[in-house]
């Protein structure tokens, strides 16, 4: 932090220059920028800037990942904790290729990351050298913005744009590419920190007519309904938005990216929004008068068959990205800007009040769930395990501490469902691209930036054996990660598409697993394997209370299902209990 | 799908980047939209570009792709418009052969009548240039078509609104 500042007050007070080579700038900007952790792999065309790595290696922290994939979700695991820009790091060609998934996840879940990529020297460019992939191009539409750097005078000021622009407004991915003559080259080193940049308007200004048009249509509401997103998160207006919906005694259901940006037992709290969401939220979605969106985008996993969402209700939509209203549900006003500014000057207008009876029908609703669902996922009686179960005792050891990072599909579900949160930024998962193999770098991300936090990675065994090497970065960083696989042999989510909608056909979904406990304990990490219900809750305090890694594979049921379910293409209050 | 299509000018004032093209383009191929014409040029203000795109859309359609154009870091602002909004003009060239010019005496008539222009002559051929709104430039191809053209091709549009399009103004705002 020290070597920061000087840096910062080398670059702003006297504006003296340094004498150095590009790969020491690229460093030297990272520093600038606060960077303590960056997660990549080396290779031929960013050896440069990894040799001075080698050199700072006291102020940065390199994590070598087992795959660019995995330093893309590490990097991204790293944000969605800390609020910080996560930074990756690869060559050119394979290694640059390998982090596009993770940009596109970054990109669609508005995650603030840069991603530095080597590239051939430029008088190389285009003549398909070694390991040269247009990575500009390939990249270009799953970044918020990319560069080619070709001369090492550009290093500075590219930098940090890179880090200006994936941090402010909606966050989103930046690649910046270097040619490796720029990395090598020698130029008159200045840092400066970017505040701006012309053409680009990160926050769009708050009209406060909207605010006072969106505050009389909630006070006159009689069954209103918020809906809120990752921005409430991405805003830090976790505060704004408590005192917003406790004044308006509004229920509120959060998106998968939005949870825990109030703690689960929070009475206004009424659930999970859309395919798999609660029961209540999304009947009662298509029976509020007044729905009130905030930091979410109306993906189509919330929404279902838009024709038929919320027709009866005024939407009121607070939003930073222009681009999203009237997306896809048409909004009656729009409030344009940051959540925490915006609900910050609603409050003085917004009357207050409780909505008793109408916070009635989400308890009943809730009844109706807990009886069809929600009773046999957290305390079944039947034969075999149940992913539920596995939530409810993590949750007990837990008391809503943890940050659960889960992966895609049935158990990702299940986790946004029933894992209680005390603490915002805490539930970190693939929402919008549904990446299998997120869950476990993003993971060793999350407990890398929050070493104090229990970080609990909690995964399919499909989705677990698409990084599963990354096991390897957890052994060499001796990184504390509790590792959850809830195996059903089966990739499950797929697999319940084909029971319901495809006649039991079980095309290529069931799965012939490895010894997930032998694989784990051949990294040196402590495992283990349960498969009765017997054994579960002391497993699971066992892994707890570790100071090391864990693994713990816990054997469920093979064929459970996840209910409730909004069929795809099925309205919102279509939902299914069974 | 089922709404009714328009023919719509797009003005984009962009910063003077590589790889912009590839990053405005491919928002119109993302959503299966095919462009009509896209032009690229200086603009009336200093390091600044201009794009003008032709697509047909539905007008709800054409909004939301000006909301993903401008969210593009480096578009400073985008408008679209109807034909009536603006002065528009692209140009053509033919390329024919001279024998035409002294056998079908009617071509000279044709060129004079549509406001065309002869650039250059020479033994084997002649190239006749004609700039104007789309409709003249389709009559013009009509009438030249049955003489046999050697070669033909047609710019982009190039447009200016009718109504003032604030960049200056804004750009101004950014410097204070």
């Amino acid at each position: 932090m020290k070597e920061t500042q000087t840096i910062e007050n080398k670059a702003t007070n006297t504006q003296q220059t340094e004498r150095i080579s590009g790969s020491e700038a690229i460093v030297r900007c990272l520093l600038a920028e606060g960077v303590d952790i960056i997660y990549g792999y080396p290779g031929g065309a960013i050896m440069p800037v990894y040799d001075e790595l080698y050199k700072y290696q006291d102020k940065i922290h390199h994590v070598l990942t087992r795959h660019e994939q995995g330093a893309t979700h590490s990097a991204q695991g790293y944000a969605r904790i800390s609020g910080k820009v996560g930074v990756a790091m690869a060559t050119s060609g394979p290694g640059a290729t390998n982090l596009v998934t993770g940009i596109a996840d970054a990109q669609i879940d508005s995650t603030p990351m840069v991603c530095i990529t080597g590239q051939v020297a430029s008088h190389l460019l285009g003549s398909d050298a070694f390991q040269e992939t247009d990575i500009v191009g390939i990249s270009t539409p799953v970044t918020k913005w990319n560069h080619q750097i070709t001369k090492a005078s550009e290093i500075p000021e590219v930098m940090a744009k890179a880090f200006y622009i994936a941090k402010s407004g909606r966050p989103g991915p930046v690649l910046i590419d270097i040619t490796k003559d720029a990395q090598f080259e020698e130029f008159d080193f200045v840092y400066e920190k970017c505040t701006g940049v012309r053409s680009y308007k990160p926050v769009p200004e708050t009209d406060i007519k909207s605010v006072e048009a969106a505050a009389e249509l909630i006070n006159n509401a009689k069954k209103p309904l918020v809906v809120w997103g990752q921005g409430v998160i991405l805003s830090e207006a976790e505060e704004a938005f408590k005192a917003f919906i406790e004044k308006a005694g509004i229920p509120s259901a959060w998106t998968i990216l939005g949870v825990s940006a109030i703690p689960t037992e929070h009475p206004l709290n009424v659930g999970m929004l859309g395919m798999h969401g609660n029961y209540a939220p999304n009947v009662l979605t298509n029976e509020c008068d007044v729905l009130i969106a905030i930091g979410m985008r109306f993906d189509d996993r919330v929404t279902g068959k838009l024709d038929e969402y919320a027709q009866q209700a005024k939407v009121i939509h607070f939003e930073i990205d222009p681009a999203e209203v009237d997306k896809n549900v048409k909004t009656d006003v729009a409030v344009l800007g940051d959540a925490k500014a915006s609900l910050e000057a609603i409050l003085p207008f917004i009357h207050k009040n409780t909505h008793t009876e109408w916070h009635q029908k989400f308890k009943d609703l809730y009844e109706i769930e807990y009886e069809k669902v929600i009773k046999h996922d957290l305390h079944p009686t039947k034969e075999g395990l149940t992913m539920g179960e596995v939530l409810h005792q993590i949750n007990l050891e837990s008391k809503g501490e943890a940050a659960i990072v889960s992966d895609v599909g049935q158990h990702q579900m299940i986790a946004c469902r029933y894992a209680k949160f005390n603490q915002t930024k805490s539930n970190i998962t693939s929402g919008g691209l549904g990446t299998m193999g997120f869950g476990l770098p993003a993971a060793i991300g999350a407990k890398m930036a929050a070493p104090e936090r229990e970080v609990v990675s909690i995964s399919g065994d499909g989705g677990y054996q698409m990084t599963i090497q990354e096991l390897g970065t957890i052994f060499q960083q001796k990184t504390a990660v509790k590792i959850v696989v809830l195996n059903n042999d089966f990739l499950g989510m797929v697999r319940q598409w084909q029971q319901l909608f495809f006649d039991k056909r079980y095309a290529s979904t069931e799965m012939t697993n490895p010894d997930f406990v032998a694989i784990a304990k051949g990294y040196y990490i402590n495992a283990r394997r349960v498969t009765k219900r017997e054994e579960l809750a002391e497993a699971v305090a066992e892994m707890m209370a570790s100071k090391e890694a864990y693994f713990l594979e816990v054997c469920v049921e093979k064929e459970g299902n996840v209910f409730p379910m909004v069929p795809s293409g099925a309205s919102v209050s279509d939902i299914r209990l069974s | 799908m089922e709404k009714e299509l328009k023919q719509f000018t797009v003005s984009v004032y962009t910063e003077n980047n590589i790889g912009l093209l590839n990053r405005i383009s491919a928002i119109f191929q993302r959503r299966h939209i095919n462009i009509e014409s896209i032009n690229s040029s200086v603009s009336e203000i200093e390091s600044v570009s201009r794009w003008t795109i032709v697509v047909n859309l539905s007008e709800e359609q054409m909004k939301k792709i000006i909301g993903q154009i401008e969210k593009q870091v480096e578009v400073i602002k985008a408008y679209y418009h109807t034909e009536e909004e603006i002065i528009y003009q692209e140009s053509c060239i033919f390329k024919m052969k001279s024998d035409l010019l002294f056998d079908e005496r009617q071509i000279q008539n044709i060129i004079k009548d549509s406001n065309a222009r002869i650039v250059t002559v020479n033994r084997q051929f002649f190239v006749i240039e004609k700039s104007g709104r789309k409709e003249e430039i389709e009559l013009l191809h009509r009438e030249l078509s049955v003489f046999g053209i050697m070669q033909f091709t047609r710019s982009g549009r190039i447009s200016v609104s009718k109504e003032e399009m604030k960049i200056s103004k804004m750009l101004a705002a950014f410097n204070h």
